[in-house]
């Protein structure tokens, strides 16, 4: 900026290079305005992410309960949560369940709504909102919902499923069935999928179907062939991001197996997590439960870090494959 | 998208009087059956996702008694559930909570992340690509993983805690998810754009105000809605740093806690929810399009 108002300031081709500290000067400016612009996300990445994971590690191998001064304790955090503590594998096993199965119905069933949407003729409009609104419900409310609707005394789905003669399962209430209960209130607010799907099946040029058509292909075939090249990217996308919410998930699963319980409780109230048998227990539930509820600060924080290597490497693996996340222009 | 000119019926007109014989009869049956068929698999699902609305609706509005009934149509409609809701102590506190909340939460989210996102998006200098790795390696962070000696800083520190400033006060300072989304918008803007700002002899501050933020209202309509979105439906926020204080708790979290008060309202529960829920789907429908703007964006764009 000072270099366009310098007044001998001649055409940049021919001109000799620029005097070294009037360089140096530009770039500290440059680099003082890159910083300034920068600032509120440097202040908040080093305060309340670069000094927590820290501190995480820190107390990994500390005693403390809240009350008392951490004590150091080695690696016997590590040893309890990876060997001896009881719930550590179901609620590892509980996340990879829903990981594996709840990420993959929900990005067939989303692709199959977003090819239907685009196949209606009438009425797309409506079709559209109420195939997405599902999605916008807070997921408290929407699990509240489910559980009335889902409950086995006087829930409407199950009056209806006796009405035609179905045996109704337990849903929230048995173990068995808790999870996959999970997976269909997360299947009802496939909103989001949808609405990206569509958009990459509308991008996908007509051109190449007719040319398909032309050379007879039928309906499987021009998806084999014409849609489906075209829109794994996106399937990539919404693969690895389900991954990661999935790994996240906690609202519904807390939510639905404390009212679920029915047990009489505020929040706040001290309560095990994943009702029925630990079925909807997850490891975020765990991290909570731990730190927040048994004050064992040490084992929580150690699971914490569990949680966070797998993210990590599902992070990595997403911008390692760049499933739209990461531009490939720098 | 739709090529086929549609009859008043819905059916689809018949494209000319050239259309005879047998060959053009069976491709035009073809072509209603295909459409019948796409449209009955179009209703059953709606019933899927339309359904649950209507239960919930309808036991909202039942008595206490045939709420738990089991019963699909209500008796009479016992509009004063809604009332009653209203009247439950601390329902309008959490109403304004969430308002609080999911108002100074976007308005601090947009004001951090337009600068940085600008940056980001536009300035070329050593370490942009790394800044970039990291914000989305916070984005897919799950939010457990630091929550632990953040609350111990807040509560034993700062003594925050029975408050919502915990979750409010880090908004201020750029979140990453925000961060992304804009960047991504940020970098449709043509260059040029921002270079003829600077020939006119804008400063940077003077092109992002002038010249990029109002180009890209569109983007940061979409993260406004998202951040508003999550913090209205955040749980586990309140529920860490709010837990201890029902005068701090927002709807999101208090709605458990009505449940588990009325414990046998199955009526008053689902009124509750749908009041819960309603908001957010009143801004929807004023807002759609950034909605569905930001929701592409996050996949389709980059």
């Amino acid at each position: 900026m000072s270099l366009v108002e310098s007044p001998e300031r001649p055409a940049p081709a021919a001109a000799p290079r620029p005097k070294a500290p009037e360089l140096r000067r530009k770039h500290t400016r440059q680099r003082l305005r890159t910083l300034g612009f920068l600032s509120p996300w440097l202040v908040g990445f080093s305060v309340f992410f670069g000094y927590p994971l820290i501190a995480t590690v820190y107390f990994s191998f500390m005693h403390y309960n809240q009350i008392q001064e951490p004590s150091f304790v080695g690696l016997r955090n590590w040893k309890y949560v990876l060997t001896q503590m009881p719930l550590f594998g179901p609620a590892l096993w509980n996340t990879l369940w829903l990981v594996v199965v709840m990420v993959a119905l929900r990005v067939v069933f989303g692709l199959g709504i977003g090819l239907l949407v685009t196949k209606i003729k009438s009425g797309v409009g409506f079709f559209r909102t109420a195939f997405y609104l599902p999605y916008l419900a807070p997921p408290v409310a929407a699990t509240v919902a489910f559980v009335f609707l889902l409950n086995p005394g006087s829930g409407p789905v199950n009056g209806l499923l006796e009405a035609v003669g179905i045996p109704a399962p337990g849903w929230f209430n048995d173990a068995a069935w808790a999870k996959p209960s999970l997976v269909l209130l997360s299947l009802w607010g496939i909103g989001d999928l949808m609405v990206i799907f569509m958009a990459a099946l509308l991008d996908v040029p007509k051109e190449q179907y007719e040319a398909a058509e032309l050379d007879g292909a039928g309906a499987w075939a021009k998806f084999r062939y014409v849609t489906w090249p075209s829109i794994t990217p996106i399937v990539m996308f919404a693969v690895v991001t389900g991954v990661v919410q999935t790994m996240q998930y906690y609202t519904q699963a807390l939510v639905a197996g404390k009212l679920a319980s029915g047990v009489n409780i505020g929040p706040g109230t001290v309560i095990q997590p994943g009702y029925p048998d630990h079925s909807t227990l997850t490891v975020p539930q765990l991290v909570y439960s731990l730190g927040f509820q048994n004050f064992n600060t040490g084992a929580a924080c150690v699971l914490s870090l569990v949680l966070f290597v797998i993210a990590m490497a599902v992070t990595t693996l997403l911008m390692r494959k760049r499933a739209g996340l990461l531009p490939a222009e720098d | 998208m739709t090529t086929t000119p549609l009859r008043a019926g819905g059916a689809p007109a018949r494209t000319g009087s050239t259309d005879r014989g047998p060959a053009a009869a069976r491709a035009r049956r073809k072509r209603l059956l295909h459409w019948i068929a796409v449209h009955a698999v179009a209703i059953a699902t709606a019933l899927f996702f339309v359904l649950p609305f209507v239960f919930v609706f309808l036991t909202s509005v039942m008595s206490d008694d045939q709420a738990m009934s089991g019963e699909l149509w209500p008796h009479e409609w016992n509009w004063s559930n809604y009332a009653t809701v209203f009247s439950t102590p601390g329902f309008l506190d959490w109403w304004k909570n969430s308002l609080m909340y999911a108002g100074l939460g976007t308005l601090f989210t947009v004001c951090s992340a337009i600068p940085v996102a600008y940056a980001l998006a536009k300035f070329r200098f050593r370490g942009r690509r790394t800044a970039m790795v990291l914000v989305i390696s916070t984005m897919m962070l799950p939010p457990q993983v630091i929550v632990i000696p953040m609350y111990l800083v807040w509560a034993q520190q700062l003594h925050l805690s029975g408050s919502l400033w915990p979750l409010l006060i880090p908004m201020a300072f750029g979140d990453a998810y925000s961060i992304f989304l804009l960047r991504q918008f940020l970098l449709t803007i043509p260059q040029e754009y921002l270079e003829s700002a600077k020939v006119d002899g804008c400063g940077e501050v003077r092109t992002l105000l002038r010249i990029v933020v109002p180009m890209a209202k569109p983007g940061i309509a979409a993260v406004a809605l998202f951040q508003f979105f999550y913090c209205w439906n955040d749980y586990f926020g309140p529920q860490i740093y709010a837990a201890q204080n029902p005068a701090a708790w927002t709807l999101s979290y208090g709605l458990e806690s009505f449940k588990s008060a009325h414990s046998v309202n199955w009526n008053l529960t689902m009124a509750a929810t749908l009041l819960v829920m309603a908001p957010v789907i009143i801004v929807f429908f004023f807002a759609q399009k950034a909605f569905v703007e930001g929701v592409t964006l996050t996949g389709v764009k980059g």
